[in-house]
Parts: C-alpha cells; sequence; structure tokens
C-alpha cells in the first residue's frame, strides 16, 4: 500500500476511534473527582486487615495476588522468549575470550567508567532496600528488582563487559529467575497447605509499620524481586551477547 | 480542564498509532508502540485521582486520610512491567529479523521468504 493511502485509511479510522474516545470519556467524572469504591474500601481495610501501611502493595501481592502470579509468568515467558529469539544461531559462534572492547563502539571515558562503578554499590543497596520496604514504604518486588538489575548493568555502562558478564552469570541468573517464580507459587501455597485458599495471607500479621509485617507480603516481595532482578538481567545480557560475543563464523 | 488528562491519554494512544502506522524502522515502531502503551498509564491514574488527596501509603500520615485509588496504580504497575517485557521480546524480533533480510524497514517485508 502506498503510503499516503496508507495515511488517508489511517486517519479515516484515527477520526473514528478520536470521537468515540472523545464521547466515552466526557461521560466519565472529571478529573479529580473520585466515584470508585474500591480504592476507598481498600485504604481504608489494608492497614486492619493485613497490617501493612502500603495499599498499592497490599492491592498486587495480596487482594489481586493471582493476577500478579499470571504477570510474573509474563514475565518469565517472554525472558524465555528473548534468550530462544537471540540464541546463537547456526551460522554464528561465541567468542572464546570476550573483551570490554568492541569493534565500532566509541570508548568509554574514565570519568564515566568511575561514576558508573561508584554508583553500583548504592544502587543495589537502594534496590534492596526498596524490596525489603515494600510492605511498608512505596516500593516492592517490581520497583526493586529494575533497581537492582540498573546496579548489574551500570558495570556494562561503566565500560566493563567482561565484569557484567561475571557479576551477572548466566547459569546463576537462570536459577535465581526460575526459582522467583516458583518462589511466588511456593508462598501462595502456604495457603493451601494450612487449610486456607492459595495465596491468602496465613503468616502472623505483625505490627503494621514494621520490617516484620503484613505476613507474606514481605515474602512476596523478596521473590518478585529475586525473579524481575534476574530477568532484566538476563534480557539484557541476552541483548549484549548478541553485539559483545556473538560473531558469524569467519568473522574476525 | 478538567478532562485534560483523558485528552491527553487520547493523544497519545493516537499519536502513538499514526506513528506505527507510518513507521519505517522496527525500532521505531517498538517505540511507538510504548508510546501508545503509556497511554494506559495516563488514563488509568488519572481515573483513580482525587483532588486534594495523599498517596495510598499511610506509614507517615493516620490511617483514614483521604487518599487516591491504589487499585488503579497496581494496575499501571502491571502495565509498566508487562510493557517492558513486551518491548524486550519485540526488540530481540526486530534483531532477528535484521539479520534475516538485512533491513528494519517494514514495508520491504512483503515477501516473507519462510
Amino acid at each position: 500500500m502506498n503510503p499516503v493511502v496508507r495515511r488517508l485509511v489511517f486517519l479515516s479510522g484515527a477520526i473514528g476511534v478520536a470521537l468515540l474516545l472523545a464521547w466515552g470519556m466526557t461521560g466519565l467524572p472529571p478529573f479529580g473527582v473520585y466515584r470508585g469504591p474500591y480504592g476507598d474500601v481498600i485504604n481504608r481495610s489494608a492497614i486492619r486487615e493485613r497490617h501493612t501501611t502500603e495499599a498499592v502493595g497490599a492491592v498486587v501481592m495480596d487482594y489481586r495476588g493471582f493476577d500478579t502470579l499470571g504477570e510474573e509468568f509474563i514475565l518469565l515467558t517472554s525472558v524465555v522468549g528473548v534468550a530462544l529469539l537471540l540464541r546463537t544461531a547456526r551460522d554464528e559462534e561465541e567468542r572464546e575470550t570476550p573483551s570490554d572492547e568492541h569493534p565500532g563502539t566509541v570508548p568509554i571515558t574514565d570519568a564515566v567508567a568511575a561514576i558508573g562503578l561508584a554508583l553500583i554499590g548504592p544502587t543495589v543497596l537502594t534496590g534492596l532496600s526498596i524490596v525489603a520496604h515494600g510492605h511498608i514504604t512505596p516500593g516492592g518486588g517490581f520497583q526493586g528488582g529494575a533497581v537492582l538489575a540498573a546496579g548489574a548493568i551500570l558495570s556494562f555502562l561503566a565500560g566493563r563487559y567482561v565484569l557484567f558478564r561475571r557479576v551477572a552469570p548466566t547459569h546463576l541468573l537462570d536459577p535465581a529467575e526460575g526459582s522467583g517464580a516458583a518462589g511466588f507459587v511456593l508462598v501462595g501455597a502456604l495457603g493451601l497447605v494450612s487449610g486456607s485458599a492459595f495465596l491468602a495471607n496465613v503468616l502472623p500479621l505483625g505490627e503494621a509499620g514494621t520490617l516484620l509485617s503484613s505476613g507474606t507480603l514481605p515474602l512476596l516481595n523478596m521473590t518478585v524481586g529475586l525473579e524481575v532482578a534476574a530477568g532484566f538481567v538476563l534480557i539484557v545480557s541476552e541483548f549484549l551477547e548478541e553485539t559483545m560475543a556473538v560473531r558469524r563464523k569467519g568473522e574476525r | 480542564m478538567s478532562y485534560l488528562p483523558y485528552g491527553v491519554a487520547a493523544w497519545l494512544f493516537l499519536v502513538g498509532l499514526y506513528g506505527m502506522v507510518t513507521s519505517r524502522n522496527l525500532i521505531h515502531l517498538v517505540v511507538c508502540l510504548s508510546v501508545v502503551q503509556s497511554s494506559t498509564y495516563v488514563f488509568l491514574l488519572a481515573l483513580g485521582f482525587e483532588t486534594g488527596a495523599t498517596a495510598p501509603v499511610f506509614y507517615d500520615v493516620p490511617p483514614g486520610t483521604p487518599a487516591v485509588d491504589p487499585v488503579v496504580q497496581a494496575l499501571v504497575l502491571t502495565d509498566v512491567v508487562v510493557g517492558v517485557t513486551v518491548t524486550a521480546l519485540l526488540l530481540a524480533l526486530a534483531i532477528q529479523e535484521h539479520k534475516r533480510f538485512g533491513t528494519l524497514d517494514p514495508h520491504e517485508l512483503r515477501a516473507m521468504r519462510g
């Protein structure tokens, strides 16, 4: 289809969609006026029922825990998908000795490398703190996991591809990714074992606002944190391997 | 003014779609898809917002303080994570596509070989 026709066909459809959206959205309560009951119900009951001060975390890991299980497996599936798509093809091979230098890349200055390496420690600590306090203050497994992954990726940004592969070896990441997902299911099964429903919050709830509170929430945050961190680092290292370590047979 | 965030969501959705339809580069197409996805973040968060309400975290404010809807925030969290993983998967597909056909232009892909 030639580009002009393509654009015209899209625009005619888009105008229709825009009108429908405008019609639908003007029927909503105006911005800033909240009518739905669910948010208020959860805001009122989360601290009483689950002894957690973080209502979003309570929704993600507890009230909607089963959906989060599905989401965890979307993450797992797409990590597997990326690994499968970027596996070394028949006409390629891995370089025997991966190096920090790659033909065609701009060398990294000392300033970038120094700042990158210096930031790794604080970033990993921040990530761990966000995971550990996910049931008290904003944060949780997904958010903290992403920060943890960023810590590992900083080592690559600092121009240390070899270091990145050493702090994030695939033979450790694969089991970490898998046990993160399995851990979520196991914590969920605790509910079944104690005679309640799957993912029921059966552990002692503790005192709201302290580290040991909210029952299963901190455990679930940790399993999710492990899975997200391992999953993101796996995805990034697959992409990096593609550019840094794989070559066509016969290439230098 | 009070419908502006909904308008922003609709605009992001349509402008992202326009980018996807007219895209001449698969990486650009994936970024446009991310723009479409971000319209759902804006829309969901706007739905749950209440003027004068605080964040739904009761660590340093007493329980019972008016707070915005935590349910839509949890949905956005799910949305973001799924968005990131879908982006990664599509970029991996784009790499494979470039390897097989030597181009990133979707218009040159008419004759797909098996």
